[in-house]
This record gives structure tokens, sequence and C-alpha cells, in this order.
């Protein structure tokens, strides 16, 4: 095997994965807190794009301004999700509450298709991430080392949101015990928003750094990526926000190393992933890390 | 004869008389009713004998399965590849020939649809294994996974399915008669499956798992039957849509199919047959009617441009205040009877 494709490949499976990592943090907090697989945080990654694009090439606002208010608008919009979908049906049966999240799913891509238009549109790639360098004989795109610098910074952040402040640990203790938590005097209702807010706005940093890659977006763009993410989020233990991290670069390093080495297997990629999660439900359903709380 | 005994044969006689109205009926739409019409009816069938099916393993035995577009596409694409000839075949399969006994098998239309029930229903037998060792929304996600792989699959076995290009030129065998005789058989199998032992094993086992297993009741083997019968019947559906349509391709057998039966089963309400039958019914003539909401309008001097996707919008809502209002459906977990029937006409009532 030759070295240099291989560690080429490695960034880039390291890059995708750590796109995968953003967006499975999302979910796996979700479900950490209220049991609920959110099933439309593809789609509200996708929302995110259409923000940010809004921005950049309908308002003309310089590319990070409009990153950063797609990223708030897109913390709005799961909030607004929580409090009008997730909320009457909280206590439910899950399979209701799970049936609902379907519904929204299906609602912000039809919804796409009908205000944005199926036609997919050209999405603004900042100069300094549209490089190519050449470190000796390994081809580096600039872009595939910023996604996992800025994932970093922003793990970082929710770390420290996690284990640092007061709202951190709420957020702990309710997706230990929701109504111990409540009999504590803190308002589960603030927690659960916050979460699903936290959760949104970094779908929507993965959402943008996925459509800086490929860069164009469509209203169905959410879906494959959203599924994955879920994957990686089942492989690392839901739930468990470190095995979030951990499922989505080993699920990004092991399909582009597959796509890459095994040129034959390369239509069944999208296949890939199911069948790496059928495989670890079956063997080890709590998944790698384990463990079924947040943190 | 008793009362009693003579009150049931009667309803049996209304059943059957019944069924023989409803393709009296049907004799006179073929005649009368223009090609628009006998589609939408047909389409009808076809979802009636989705949604039943479906309802079995969701609503009945309570395992929320999302994975019925893989028993479609796998009955679907056998039943299409036994009724091609084989000069059809040879003629749409350019980029990579079909394999062996595929090329040369050719079979009439009954025969292949069973088979591809057939096949849809190995295929549920396999996916039991893995799928009942979790539940609940994994459960969902899993077989949602199945349904994926099934579609990816079926773009690169391209001696099989013919990859993304798909099979076209398919007889349109599909008639009200095959449509609606497969409906009325499938209505018929799954509501004696329901009312027999298994049908309340399959119940149990939807109310307390554990419970079930305490009274002897072998929880693995009765949600495989509920999925295997559920896999035959969607499979069949599979066969008959693709000769509705006369082209199938892997993206028909998106999710989207899935969202689709989810919604009817889910407004019909879950466990209920008859919910799901009027909801199949009510849902596929409404699909027709929102197409009015996605075309260009001219009420008076203004002009409405059509919404397109407009449709799928409306049902997406409808499933969430259904969840949020009304989680019964529309028949909760009730079932038609003529008894009730009879009590709501208010004839032969019992005296005192």
């Amino acid at each position: 095997m030759d070295l240099s494709l291989f560690l080429q490949q490695l960034l880039n499976g390291i890059s995708l994965g750590s796109l995968y990592a953003l967006i499975a943090i999302g979910y796996t907090m979700v479900y950490g807190i209220i049991r609920l697989i959110n099933f439309a945080h593809g789609d509200i990654l996708m929302v995110s794009t259409y923000f940010a694009y809004f921005g950049i090439s309908v308002y003309a606002l310089p590319w990070w301004l409009s990153v950063i208010i797609a990223i708030l608008l897109t913390a709005l919009l799961g909030i607004l999700i929580d409090l009008g979908a997730y909320r009457p049906v909280r206590h439910a049966p899950r399979i209701s509450a799970l049936i609902t999240a379907i519904g929204v799913s299906f609602l912000l891509e039809n919804l796409g298709l009908v205000v944005f238009g199926g036609r997919p549109k050209a999405f603004y790639r900042p100069d300094f991430l549209d490089k190519t360098y050449e470190l000796g004989g390994v081809h580096v795109f600039s872009l595939s080392i910023w996604v996992p610098l800025v994932t970093a910074l922003l793990l970082a952040l929710v770390f420290l949101l996690l284990y640092r402040t007061r709202v951190g640990a709420a957020m702990r203790a309710v997706a230990k015990d929701m109504e111990m938590v409540q009999l504590m005097g803190i308002d589960v209702n603030r927690v659960i928003s916050l979460t699903f807010a936290v959760g949104s706005a970094l779908a929507a940093a993965g959402g943008i750094m996925w459509a800086m890659k490929y860069p164009q977006i469509n209203p169905l763009m959410g879906i494959l990526p959203g599924l994955k993410a879920f994957v990686a989020a089942v492989i690392g233990g839901i739930g468990n926000i470190h095995g979030a991290v951990l499922g989505g670069l080993l699920l990004g390093t092991t399909e582009i190393l597959l796509v890459a080495f095994l040129p034959s297997l390369a239509g069944y990629r999208d296949a890939f992933a199911f069948v790496l999660l059928i495989l670890i439900l079956l063997f080890r359903p709590t998944g790698l890390a384990g463990k079924d709380t947040i943190g | 004869m008793s009362d009693r005994h003579r009150r049931e044969w009667i309803y049996k006689l209304c059943t059957y008389g019944a069924i023989v109205g409803l393709f009296a009926f049907f004799l006179q739409v073929q005649n009368q009713a223009d090609e628009y019409q006998i589609r939408i009816l047909n389409v009808s069938a076809i979802f009636v004998t989705l949604a039943v099916s479906y309802n079995l393993i969701n609503g009945v035995a309570g395992q929320f399965s999302l994975g019925p577009n893989a028993f479609m596409a796998v009955g679907a694409y056998t039943t299409a590849l036994l009724t091609l000839s084989p000069a059809e075949k040879e003629l749409s399969f350019i980029i990579e020939p079909i394999i062996w006994p595929l090329s040369v098998l050719h079979l009439p239309f009954l025969p292949s649809l069973l088979i591809g029930g057939a096949f849809a229903a190995l295929l549920g037998f396999i996916m039991a294994f893995p799928v009942f060792r979790v539940r609940g929304d994994y459960l969902a996600i899993v077989t949602l996974g199945f349904g994926e792989v099934i579609r990816v699959v079926a773009n690169n076995v391209q001696s099989i399915t013919n990859g993304p290009l798909g099979l076209k030129g398919l007889s349109e065998y599909t008639n009200l008669w095959w449509s609606w005789g497969v409906a009325v058989f499938t209505v018929f199998c799954v509501t004696r499956l329901v009312k027999s032992s298994f049908g309340r094993a399959m119940q149990a086992i939807r109310e307390d798992e554990v419970a079930a297993a305490a009274m002897g009741i072998n929880v693995f083997r009765h949600k495989m039957l509920a999925f295997v019968v559920h896999a035959f019947f969607a499979g069949m559906a599979g066969g008959l849509m693709a000769h509705l349509i006369t082209t199938i391709s892997p993206t028909l057998f998106s999710f989207f199919l899935t969202f689709n039966l989810l919604v009817i089963i889910v407004i019909g309400g879950l466990g209920s047959m008859t919910g799901s039958i009027i909801a199949a019914i009510i849902i596929t003539h409404a699909g027709e009617w929102l197409r009015a909401v996605e075309e260009p309008m001219a009420i008076g001097p203004f002009n409405i441009p059509g919404i397109p996707g407009m449709r799928m919008v409306v049902f997406s809502i409808m499933l969430i205040l259904v969840m949020i209002f009304a989680r019964q459906g529309l028949m909760g977990r009730r079932e038609f009877s003529w008894e009730w029937f009879c009590g709501f006409l208010k004839i032969g009532k019992r005296r005192g």
C-alpha cells in the first residue's frame, strides 16, 4: 500500500468523520435527555445551509457573518421544533414521539422543496478553504485540515459547557433522572430547549462545512448525513458524547478507506453504514463506549 | 339453530354479499369510468393491501418496522423478472447481461406474483433473526437500514436488477380484479390471523412482552410470524404496483413509500384494520385531490401559481397533528362489525 496515498485518504476520512461526529453529538444529546431519535436532525442541518446560503448569496453579507447568523437561527429553529412538535408528545409512548419526529423530518424536507425549490444551489467556499498543499508527496486539501480543527474547537466548547457551567451540570442531571431534577427546582423544559439549541447549532456548523465541501446544497441533502451521523451515534453508544465523536471518526475513516482501497465496493458505500449499524446492535447493543447517559 | 348461530350466519352472508357487491361495482366502473379513475382505484387497492399487512406488524404486534419498502422492492423485482419474456430481458439489460436462470424464466402473472410474495417473505424470515434482537426505536432504525441496504443492492447488482436503469416495459397486468382480489384476500387472511390465537398472542406481546413470555408465548416466533406475513403481502403489493406503473427502478422503493404507509396506518389507527382500509382509500384519493393545490389556479382576477410538493407538506403536517391531538387515529383499535352496523342503523335489535 502506498503510504502517502494512505495518509491522504486517512486525512479525508478524519475530515468526513469529524463532520459525522459534529452531527452525531446533536442526536446523542437529545436522545440522552428525552430518549427521542430526532429524525429531523439531518433536515435541520439542511435548513441551516440555506440560512447561510441566503446570507451569503442573497443578502451579500460577509461569509463569516452569514455563518454565525445561520448557526444562531438554526439553534432557534431547534428550540421551535421542540416547542411545537416534541413537547406536546413528551409524555406519550416513545413510538408516538418517533412518528412525530419522522413527520417533522418530512415536513422540513418538503417545505424546503416548496420554499427553496428542488434545484441544487451552488454554495460559497471561502478562498482559504479552496487550496491544495503538497507535503512530502501528500496532497492536502485545506478544507480537510480546517474541518477537524473547527470540530475540535467546537467539541472543546461543548465539553466546557457540559462540565464547567451550571446549565451543563443541569443537562447531565436531566439525562440521569428527569423527575428528580424537577424536584430540585430546575426548569426541565428550559434545559431541554437548550439541548436542542446546542445540538442544532452543532448540526448547523457541520452542515455548513458539509456544504462547503461539496459545494452545493439541495432540500434533500440532510437525509444521508443525518442517517449516517445517527449510525455513528449508535456505534459510539447513544447518549454518550465521547462515543459519538469516536463513532463518527470511525465511520468516516472506514468509509473513505473502504472506497479508496476497495473501489469495487464503492457502489455499496451508503449501505456500509447500515451494515455496520446492524452488526453493532447485534453484538454490542450499547455501542462501543457503552453507557446510556450524557457525558 | 339458536338465535346466536342464526345471527352469525346472517353476518357471514352480509360479508359475502358486500364482497360480491364490491366486485359488481367494479364491473360497472370498468365499463363506465375513465382510465384515470380506474387507476386511482387500483392504487387504492394496492395501498389497502400494504396498509393492512403493515398494520399487522406495527399495530397488532406492536413492532415498529420501517422497512416495508424493502419487501415491496423484492416483490416487485421478482415478479417483474418472471413476467418479462426472455427477449425483452435481453433487450433491457444493456450494461451487463442478465444471469442465467433469470434469463430464460418466463411465467404467467399469478405464479409470478405469488413467487414475488414468497421471496419477500423469505427476506422477512431472514431479517427477523437480527431485527427482533432489538426493540422499540432501535428496531425502527434497523428495519429502515435494511430498506436502504436493499435499495443500494438493487442499484448495484446490475446482472439481476439492471441497476439504476431499472426494468421497463412490463405488461400492464394489474387491473381492478387483480388489485382488489389481492386486497380482499389480504384483508381476509390478516383479519382471520388477528382473531386467531396467534393474533391474540401478538397483541399480548404488544401490550407487555415480559408478561406474554411469562404466559408461555414464544415471543420471537410470533413476532416473526407477523413480520413474514407482512412481508409476503407487501411483496405481492410490490408486484401489483410494478405491473400497474410498468416501470420500476430502485428510486421508487425509497423511504418515501414507507412514510406514506406510516401516514395511512397512523391516521387509520394503529391496530385497526378497518381504519387502515378507510385511511388507505382516503389518503390515495386525497393525494389526487391535492394535486389541485400544486397546479396553477385562477380565482377571479388573481392567478395563484401552483405549489409543487405541497401534498407532502400537507401529509406531514397531518401526521404531526394526529400524533399530538388524536393519537388514536380514525378508528383507534376498533373494527367494523355487522353487529355494530346493525346497531348503528337500529335494525334487528333484540327485544328487552
